[in-house]
């Protein structure tokens, strides 16, 4: 059986003007279904560019990227958006959760691409708010809550969908230790008893060590061998 | 539906601005409102005054030029003119200079027969044909000035004085006409005979003929030949039919529906730009919103739909809000000034028109805003390039 995730010789081409920036050069890389990835490396590396290529939110100048079978960089827009809605959950730093919805109507979000009628949508949200510990704080804004819970009500709209992949672009870097050591064991929970997989960005050592493995970027390249958690 | 909320929520983010733009649709729509219903009357003139059994004719230098009353007799040898009647502004004010009735004549005695759309009394009939100083005048104006039959009315003329040098005219009201519509109930009709014998000048002379013939398809023939009668004469003559007549007569003093057009050109150029400005502020600020929208698999044309159904719905509810204010100041003002008010209610019509107007600005105004929601790339607006 063939990885989740199949990356093959990708590269990322940005073009300013007349500069030509080379942020990914000839990637290769297998996730496997139920892995838990960290992807370190210093700024500028490359990082969150491949988390974006794998997550559908951009797409590679060469190279293949194969998602559940899907050769996500053959996609059109409209059907990488469907695709997206379909296989990704995504987590980001800043929580990006609409300032003007509460908790639940943030987590139902994906499910309004859905045929779920407006009862399944609430019950399914209300389930991920649950998961998360958060069911008491439904009808809270954003604004009314910590970044820990804003990160986990994030973390409840990225799986309601139960999408294949968890893709986390640095999901403790605003957040004081408590709330990440809190957020990282949301994530390692739900790796290992909801058997998500996860890729996550990550500048923190510490965070990384919650990872099942841990992938080295460096100027666009994968280097040194991977860090196996105990 | 069911991304209402997320619409509703879009517009609740700036309540201010959302507020304050949304009371600028509101009072544009209540002008839009206030202006149609006017600009209706002066429609409803041309159409419902109007009778294809009439003809009108006038000086052929103007309204206001006289004729002589004895064309009267030679209009009515004409073949294809069934009857005829003179008949000649009067004009005057009730009381006071500014309670003018407008719609002041010197008629025939025939001249309820031309015009059966007005229904009188053939008792008041009689007694106008008895009275000297009868008087017959509309519903509306006789309810505006809560006039009564037996009641004597005294006007000020503005044009014709009496014999004697006076200017107060004192009429005695034999009766009251019904029409189709108030617009129609404003007329205060004098006996054209008793004018001749009292004013001090412009005696045997009118300002108007109407002739009413058998069929309506050979108009044109028996208006010309009415004309002819008194071609190269020094009273030339201009026969038209009723609803050109009345078309004419309203556009002569000023093109209503091109002032009411361009001043809702105006308001709603002004009120597009700012709504516009509004909207386009309202999804910059939204960038990161939207991109995480599109993030989770919202399309660009889920996208462009949200901005566009923002703005559509926030320029339908101010206009509503509008239209409704519009239809109860109307309708309050009818209730305070009567049926006098020259203004319609704000009908089917109006909210059709006005509804049209919503969507289309609402499209407009939001079409660029929503082209830059949808073409965001997510990379670019989640990193805030």
């Amino acid at each position: 059986m063939g990885a989740l995730v199949e990356i093959r010789s990708l590269s990322k081409v940005y073009e300013r003007g007349r500069q030509r920036i080379e942020v990914l050069h000839h990637i290769d890389m297998d996730v496997q279904e139920g892995d838990f990835v960290a992807l370190m490396g210093p700024s500028g590396s490359g990082k969150t560019t491949l988390l974006n290529l794998i997550g559908g939110l951009d797409s590679p100048t060469e190279g293949s990227l194969t998602v559940a079978g899907e050769r996500i960089e053959r996609l059109t827009q409209g059907q990488l958006a469907r695709w997206r809605a379909a296989h990704v959950g995504f987590v980001f730093q800043f929580y990006n959760l609409l300032p003007m919805l509460s908790a639940q109507r943030n987590v139902e979000l994906p499910l309004l691409l859905t045929k779920l009628a407006s009862k399944e949508r609430r019950r399914n949200a209300s389930v991920a708010l649950q998961l998360v510990g958060l069911a008491d704080r439904a009808t809270h804004k954003p604004g009314e809550l910590s970044g820990g819970q804003q990160q986990r009500v994030a973390i409840a709209r990225a799986i309601v969908s139960d999408p294949t992949l968890l893709v986390c672009d640095e999901p403790t870097g605003d957040l004081d230790r408590q709330s990440a050591e809190d957020v990282l064991g949301l994530l390692q929970e739900l790796n290992r008893e909801h058997g998500k997989t996860i890729i996550m960005v990550t500048h923190d050592p510490k965070a990384a060590e919650h990872a099942g493995r841990t992938l080295h970027l460096d100027k666009g390249t994968l280097v040194g061998g991977e860090q196996v958690a105990a | 539906m069911k991304y209402l909320h997320l619409v509703w929520a879009a517009l609740r983010r700036r309540k201010v601005r959302t507020g304050l733009t949304l009371l600028s649709i509101v009072v544009a729509f209540l002008l839009f409102g206030l202006l149609e219903s006017v600009n209706s009357v002066f429609g409803e003139a041309g159409h419902t005054v109007g009778s294809a059994h009439r003809l009108i004719t006038i000086s052929r230098t103007g309204l206001f030029t006289p004729m002589p009353i004895s064309l009267e007799a030679q209009i009515r040898a004409v073949p294809g003119v069934e009857a005829v009647t003179g008949y000649t502004f009067f004009g005057g004010s009730y009381q006071n200079p500014k309670q003018v009735i407008g719609s002041m004549f010197a008629v025939g005695r025939n001249f309820f027969s031309l015009y059966p759309e007005l229904k009188v009394a053939p008792a008041a009939l009689r007694q106008f044909d008895a009275t000297q100083t009868g008087a017959i005048v509309g519903a509306a104006l006789a309810q505006r000035y809560h006039w009564k039959v037996g009641e004597q009315i005294p006007i000020k003329a503005m044009i014709y004085p009496r014999k004697g040098g006076s200017y107060t005219w004192t009429f005695d009201l034999v009766g009251i006409y019904h029409a189709r519509s108030p617009f129609e109930e404003q007329d205060f009709l004098l006996r054209l005979r008793y004018f001749n014998e009292a004013a001090a000048f412009g005696n045997n002379r009118v300002g108007l003929f109407v002739e009413k013939i058998g069929n309506p398809q050979g108009a044109s023939g028996v208006a010309a030949a009415i004309d002819a009668l008194s071609n190269n004469s020094g009273h030339e003559t201009k026969t038209q039919s009723d609803s050109a007549f009345a078309v004419d007569f309203l556009s002569q003093f000023v093109d209503i529906g091109l002032i009411m057009h361009a001043i809702m050109g105006a308001v709603f150029f002004t009120l597009m730009l700012l709504t516009g400005n509004t909207m386009a502020q309202a999804v910059r600020e939204r960038t990161g919103e939207l991109a995480v929208l599109k993030t989770l698999g919202f399309t660009n044309g889920t996208v462009l739909s949200l901005v566009l159904a923002e703005s559509v719905l926030l320029v339908v509810l101010g206009g509503a809000l509008g239209l409704g204010a519009a239809a109860l100041a109307v309708h309050l003002l009818q209730h305070q000034i009567g049926a006098a008010l020259p203004m319609m209610p704000v009908g089917g019509a109006i909210w059709l028109r006005g509804g049209t107007l919503m969507l289309l600005i609402g499209l407009l105004v939001g079409a660029l805003p929503a082209r830059r929601g949808m073409r965001l790339r997510i990379v670019d607006a989640l990193a805030g390039r």
